[in-house]
């Protein structure tokens, strides 16, 4: 096998699982996903694991956290419309803290919306599609190479804070091929979750400041009990106010507050200029094009690139915007990340919104004009 | 840096998506970096269908070919609709069955019989793409032979090796039997 190879950005997402030691895949197939669940299907029997094609998307999720509690590294993949009904029990895999990957490859909504169109609608979603309060991890990659690594860093970061992590993908990512070279990867680190020792006083739900306690897999001899119900260190059902508040606390917490451990951004050009444009997945790639069209009318633009876009890497954007006379974010929907933009730089500049939600990738040209046409109007 | 957008579009299940795959993977092979994308409907066969490919020597940001360079066509609808976006010094490449319209273009327009060099010389008119990327290749010398029939014998279906590998040979040919001048693209 050669090192460097044509790969599409759905294979990439396959390769990079395999390399962080997925072991178990269920899904139900939908476009623009489906070479996920195809190229799992071809490949997990080659490594020791094991492909189910489910009756639908609830139930996938449910074997996921099912394989998981066994001690398996697990994933589904999907896009929107599978995405809303995977999130009951994505939502049982927080509050259990149950490590697994979900991957979200965008197309144009709501509902079946356009099949084989791309469009980034499902940023809210990957943050609160499931109710009540919790945190979550939300990676989007910009390239193939970058759906390779985010997918071991999605694993890694699920083992490290038994939780689910998202990799929401769009259409013209999930579909493009480009050339990866794996050995570049070869030596990135892989989490693998940590064994109790002591199966007579095994706390699953130990309460860890900024943690998480080990996870024993059923069926080596730790007797405990898993439940989408409040419950105490033990995993046993109770309505304790107490035990209630201490638990969505370091549900949310260990997310929160290890944000400097999680937070991925790329950025370019951002020492200063007349704008910033903040924008993630494929969407970055036209603005980067822009940028460079900008340029050329002697406009300076700057490009601040969420990769993990929940939790919002907020501290690094407190820092360069003020640089830049104003901050435009550009996202294949009617506006959603532009509300966390707004919420960081409340008021202190102007933050304006580029979208597009036609089932059509951008065009560098479109959102550079958009952004001249800002200094026009003075704005 | 030199870049080039090649463009091909034809109807549904006419291989050129996996045209374009092959051809983005020969062009790897000859380390040169590439990206192929493609478009289509919801449909299995039929509808339009759309493969793109660029090929440079440099990192490609923006991933989708807005103004081709070279487009290839097997289908009179796509010539239509896709004729508009070549560039000023590109080349567009039609199979012979489309009967073009009379016009004026800057652009360089050249047809080849490559569905019926598929359909009568090779026998099997699925191999149509495989002529294409072989009339593409000599006419633009954009990637190496040898990168080529790599590509293909990587990614056609186990048995038919021989008759793509022959295919790709047909569509060489038509190029050399035509003697037509080996397209230079002007760099900017």
């Amino acid at each position: 096998m050669m090192a460097t190879r044509l790969m599409q950005g759905n294979e990439a997402v396959v390769e990079g699982a395999i390399a962080a030691g997925l072991k178990f895949y269920a899904g139900y197939p939908i476009t623009p996903s489906t070479e996920i669940a195809e190229l799992c299907a071809e490949k997990l029997p080659f490594v020791g694991g094991k492909f189910i094609q489910m009756e639908d998307e609830i139930a996938s999720m449910a074997a996921v956290i099912g394989a998981s509690l066994t001690g398996l590294k697990a994933m589904t993949a999907t896009s929107g419309p599978g995405f809303s009904l995977k999130q009951e029990n994505i939502g049982f895999a927080a509050i259990a803290e149950v490590p697994c990957v979900i991957a979200d490859v965008q197309r144009r909504g709501p509902s079946t919306g356009m099949p084989t169109s791309p469009a980034q609608g499902d940023v809210m979603q990957s943050r609160w599609g499931t109710h009540g309060d919790h945190s979550i991890i939300v990676l989007s990659p910009s390239s193939v190479k970058e759906a390779y690594y985010v997918t071991i860093q999605a694993f890694n970061l699920s083992e490290k804070y038994r939780t689910p992590v998202i990799i929401l993908m769009d259409e013209v990512i999930g579909h493009l091929r480009e050339a990866v070279n794996l050995e570049e990867y070869k030596d990135i680190e892989i989490i693998e979750r940590t064994m109790p020792q002591d199966k007579e006083n095994y706390l699953p739900y130990q309460h860890i400041e900024n943690g998480v306690a080990p996870l024993a897999p059923f069926g080596k001899g730790f007797r405990f009990h898993v439940t989408g119900l409040v419950h105490n260190e033990d995993g046993l059902p109770t309505n304790d106010p107490k035990v209630a508040e201490k638990l969505i606390e370091r549900l949310v917490g260990k997310i929160e507050n290890n944000k400097r451990d999680i937070v991925m951004f790329e950025e370019k050009y951002t020492e200063g200029g007349d704008v910033l444009i903040i924008s993630f997945g494929s969407s970055a790639r036209a603005c980067e094009a822009a940028i460079e069209n900008l340029k050329k009318e002697g406009i300076q633009a700057g490009l601040f690139r969420p990769i993990a876009i929940w939790p919002f890497p907020d501290e690094r954007l407190k820092e360069i915007y003020p640089k830049f006379k104003k901050v435009f974010v550009v996202e294949m929907n009617t506006g959603q990340l532009y509300y966390e933009v707004d919420r960081i730089v409340k008021g202190d500049t102007y933050v304006g919104k580029i979208n597009k939600f036609n089932g059509e990738f951008f065009t560098p040209c479109e959102i550079a004009e958009k952004i001249k046409e800002s200094f026009k109007n003075g704005i | 840096m030199s870049t080039v957008e090649i463009r091909l579009g034809g109807s549904g299940g006419q291989g050129l998506i996996l045209a374009g795959i092959i051809l983005a993977e020969a062009a790897i092979l000859d380390g040169k970096i590439s990206v192929q994308s493609q478009s289509y409907g919801p449909e299995a066969r039929g509808g339009s269908s759309k493969a793109e490919v660029i090929i440079s020597d440099g990192y490609i940001t923006y991933p989708k070919v807005l103004r081709p360079d070279i487009l290839l066509t097997l289908a009179f609808s796509a010539y239509s609709c896709y004729k508009k976006d070549v560039k000023e010094n590109g080349m567009i490449i039609v199979d012979e069955s489309i009967i073009l319209p009379e016009e004026q273009s800057s652009v360089k327009v050249i047809q080849f019989p490559i569905i019926k060099t598929a359909q009568e010389v090779i026998g099997k008119s699925f191999v149509a793409n495989i002529v294409s990327l072989g009339v593409l290749a000599e006419l633009t010398k954009l990637v190496t032979k040898d990168s080529l029939e790599k590509a293909v014998l990587n990614r056609v279906p186990p048995g038919t090796e021989e008759i793509n590998r022959k295919a790709l040979l047909e569509g060489y040919n038509l190029v050399k039997m035509r003697g037509s001048e080996v397209w230079q693209r002007q760099m900017i």
